[in-house]
């Protein structure tokens, strides 16, 4: 009987730490990644995408990405519905009644880029168990290594804003997701969907330039005139232009989203609308890997509870017991 | 423990083909079909997985569920050896064999599902291998456990062989190893849960929890128990031998403690974190949440009194659905809570369950191979004939 009760003491003791350990406000918590100052990204301005998809193309030009046929079976075009592997960058539109008036929720309709956003405190990377996704230190740019990568998609299952996509149909399959057109800096190039833009509405450069940019427009006053950058903001490298100043949703998506993010986007719709949940401001990876520390830092509390199970189990043990089978001495022989 | 006396484990005996081996020969033979084909065009060929449920069953049908069915072992052998019941003995060696091929081709079974798999040894490789994933806590936990679960169980095979050196040699540091398989599997049971928390708000709120770890290694070590009911009953039931009812009815009581435990622990965060009130929503989320509360809160019912307990069909009723309850536990977390949006949807193509199906009759199989000609279940007095190994 009291063996019994012991059991359940231990058992319940047991339980009690592990759960104590995994709710209490960790011994080692990180809080959100801090962003890198020489983080570089993009500002996507909804109200001056004109839906023209020049974006797209460059994207799959300088990705050297193959035609994508998802759209229906019966119409063979390359428009795909959403990235995918071999898509890393599509313009996505907001509609609603007869959808005359661009970015107007009612009855109007908006476009919206969908790439990845470059978290601060990605979770991708925190996800990835052999580090094939990588938060560059300085740029601050995820970028992707098929190399590395073992195909386990825990990355597609962990982004909340479903970037990172996976080839099912290739017995190979590897993961395709936008890399901020790393690739092109070495030669002066940036990302290659914001040089094409017409209209500045896929504007590069600094985070915190490009930061900068987003609260001036904010506090803009509708109707006003205004200037627009284009290309590269932090360089300059493209000439501006004047235009009026639609009526902004007061938010800058990405300020602060899952600890914010090196994309950040502008929009006259509100953002839920353009596909776009509202998110908490403490990263997911940061709740994940305070949890992994408290509980596995140091390898501390693994080791002592090894301790104190190898000591159980070698008191409990009598001397001749093989674990699975029985005392030999009790053994009818027969073998 | 040394006070208590039991029979010693011997070969059940007995033909080994037989209408149950041959249907899982056809199931693992279509099985591998499948694979053939799922190898040679990509996942998409066979399975119904896309990137809004890039996981399905063969994660969480063979990994996740069936690693913590897998528990058996761990959690009669912590019975044994950390809580010194030694009465349990005669149960440590089928329910270590069952845990030993359930983890075996949760293992193997990773690689079909691995995009990349030629390159799976990265996970485990320094310069690769990234500490902060969940993920590469779990391979690692589990690839060790693997091993530390084969030389747990070793002795079996040698004392088959007549290797008494070997045995001897494994003997004395087992209980390092049985350190190990308890440590071990409360590590990766427990980051079966914790995997889900980076999933953020993608997980619906009757899931995702910061305790999820607790809930994931509690329910483990209870489904454990349901399982070496359910198989004790099986195997006692197919090779006509009475059932170890002295032992199955306390166990059940071990069982129903942990389930107390457990059930105290999921209720006491939804209501702390507010999240029980959209178990009152009219949805999809809420009405799976419900079954699996009532699969678990059931065998409370089913093995409540001392007489119930008493009553093999009760046992196995209770072993069995306290099993569904934890498939939905697992299943609701890992598929039906994760809400990508977007219209994504998933239900598992019949080639996939077939893989499935085929995975699980090889362990059928391995089971009634090795404990008809190896010395696993103790020796029945008037056994068949066949002992003779
Ligand atoms: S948007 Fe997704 S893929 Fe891009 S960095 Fe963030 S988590 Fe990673
Ligand atoms: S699919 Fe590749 S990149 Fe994504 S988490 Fe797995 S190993 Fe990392
Ligand atoms: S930065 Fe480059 S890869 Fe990313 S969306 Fe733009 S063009 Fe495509």
């Amino acid at each position: 009987m009291s063996s019994r009760r012991d059991f359940l003491r231990c058992a319940l003791a047991g339980g009690a730490a592990v759960a104590g350990a995994a709710a209490s406000p960790a011994v080692q918590a990180r809080g959100n990644a801090e962003i890198s100052p020489d983080a570089v990204g993009l500002l996507f301005d909804a109200t001056l995408c004109i839906g023209c998809k020049a974006c797209v193309a460059a994207c799959k030009t300088a990705n050297n990405l193959p035609v994508d046929i998802n759209t229906t079976p019966d119409s063979p075009w390359d428009v795909p519905l959403d990235t995918t592997a071999r898509t890393f960058n599509v313009i996505k539109v907001y509609k609603d009644g007869k959808a005359t008036l661009k970015d107007t929720e009612q009855g109007g309709y908006a476009f919206m880029k969908s790439s990845c956003l470059h978290c601060v405190d990605p979770s991708c990377v925190s996800a990835c168990p052999v580090s094939a996704m990588l938060k560059d230190p300085v740029t601050g740019i995820v970028s992707y290594d098929k190399d590395a990568c073992i195909g386990c998609r825990y990355c597609v299952a962990a982004c909340p804003f479903g970037i990172p996509k996976y080839d099912y149909d290739s017995p190979t399959g590897a993961i395709g997701k936008c890399q901020l057109c790393r690739h092109r800096m070495k030669d002066g190039h940036y990302a290659a969907c914001a040089e094409v833009c017409p209209t500045g509405a896929t504007l590069y450069g600094k985070v915190s330039d490009l930061k900068v940019e987003a609260q001036r427009r904010l506090a803009l006053k509708p109707g006003e005139t205004t200037v627009y950058p284009r290309g590269n903001l932090t360089t300059g490298d493209q000439p501006s232009w004047e235009g009026a100043v639609p009526a902004y949703v007061q938010h800058v998506y990405g300020e602060k989203e899952v600890g914010g993010t090196q994309m950040m986007k502008l929009a006259a719709v509100p953002f839920d609308k353009l596909g776009h949940k509202p998110l908490p401001e403490r990263s997911f990876s940061s709740r994940s890997e305070t949890l992994q520390h408290t509980l596995y830092g140091g390898l501390a509390l693994p080791v002592v509870a090894l301790g104190v199970m190898t000591f159980l189990a070698k008191r409990n043990m009598p001397k001749d017991d093989d674990s699975t089978g029985q005392h030999s001495d009790k053994r009818e022989g027969g073998q | 423990m040394s006070a208590h006396v039991h029979a010693a484990p011997a070969p059940v005996g007995g033909r080994l083909l037989n209408a149950v081996s041959f249907v899982c020969a056809v199931l693992i033979l279509s099985a591998f079909a499948i694979l053939a084909l799922r190898f040679w065009g990509g996942l998409g060929a066979v399975t119904n997985l896309n990137d809004g449920y890039p996981w399905g069953i063969w994660v969480v049908g063979d990994v996740v569920i069936g690693s913590a069915f897998a528990c058996g072992g761990f959690s009669v052998a912590m019975l044994v050896y950390i809580f010194n019941k030694g009465e349990y003995h005669p149960l440590v060696r089928p329910a270590l064999l069952a845990s030993l091929f359930g983890y075996s081709l949760a293992g193997a079974g990773v690689i079909f599902d691995l995009g990349r798999y030629w390159n799976f040894w990265h996970i485990l490789w320094p310069g690769y291998a990234s500490p902060n994933s969940v993920m590469f806590e779990v391979a690692a936990c589990i690839s060790l456990y693997i091993l530390v679960m084969w030389l747990e169980f070793s002795p079996t095979f040698f004392e088959k062989f007549g290797w008494t050196n070997a045995q001897r040699k494994v003997g004395r540091a087992m209980f390092f190893l049985i350190g190990l398989g308890t440590v071990l599997p409360m590590m990766h049971q427990s980051s079966l849960g914790s995997m889900l928390i980076v999933f953020g708000t993608q997980l619906h709120p009757l899931w995702q929890t910061m305790a999820l770890p607790a809930i994931y290694l509690i329910s483990a070590i209870t489904l454990g128990y349901a399982v070496v009911l359910f198989e004790s009953c099986v195997a006692a039931a197919g090779y006509r031998r009475s059932i170890e009812m002295h032992l199955l009815t306390p166990l059940s009581k071990v069982m129903l403690g942990m389930l107390g435990v457990y059930l105290a622990l999921r209720f006491g965060d939804l209501i702390v974190r507010g999240a029980i009130a959209t178990a009152f929503e009219p949805t999809l989320q809420a009405f799976m949440f419900w079954l699996e509360s009532i699969a678990f809160v059931l065998p409370l019912r089913i093995l409540g009194s001392p007489a119930k307990r008493a009553n093999p069909a009760n046992l196995f009723t209770g072993g069995a659905v306290l099993m569904i309850a934890g498939i939905l536990l697992r299943v609701n977390s890992y598929l039906v809570g994760y809400q990508t949006g977007d219209g994504w949807s998933y239900f598992p193509s019949i080639p996939e369950m077939m893989v499935t199906f085929g995975m699980f009759a090889i362990e059928v199989l391995a089971y009634i191979v090795i404990t008809r000609r190896f010395p696993v279940l103790p020796r029945e007095d008037h056994a068949p004939a066949g002992q003779a190994a």
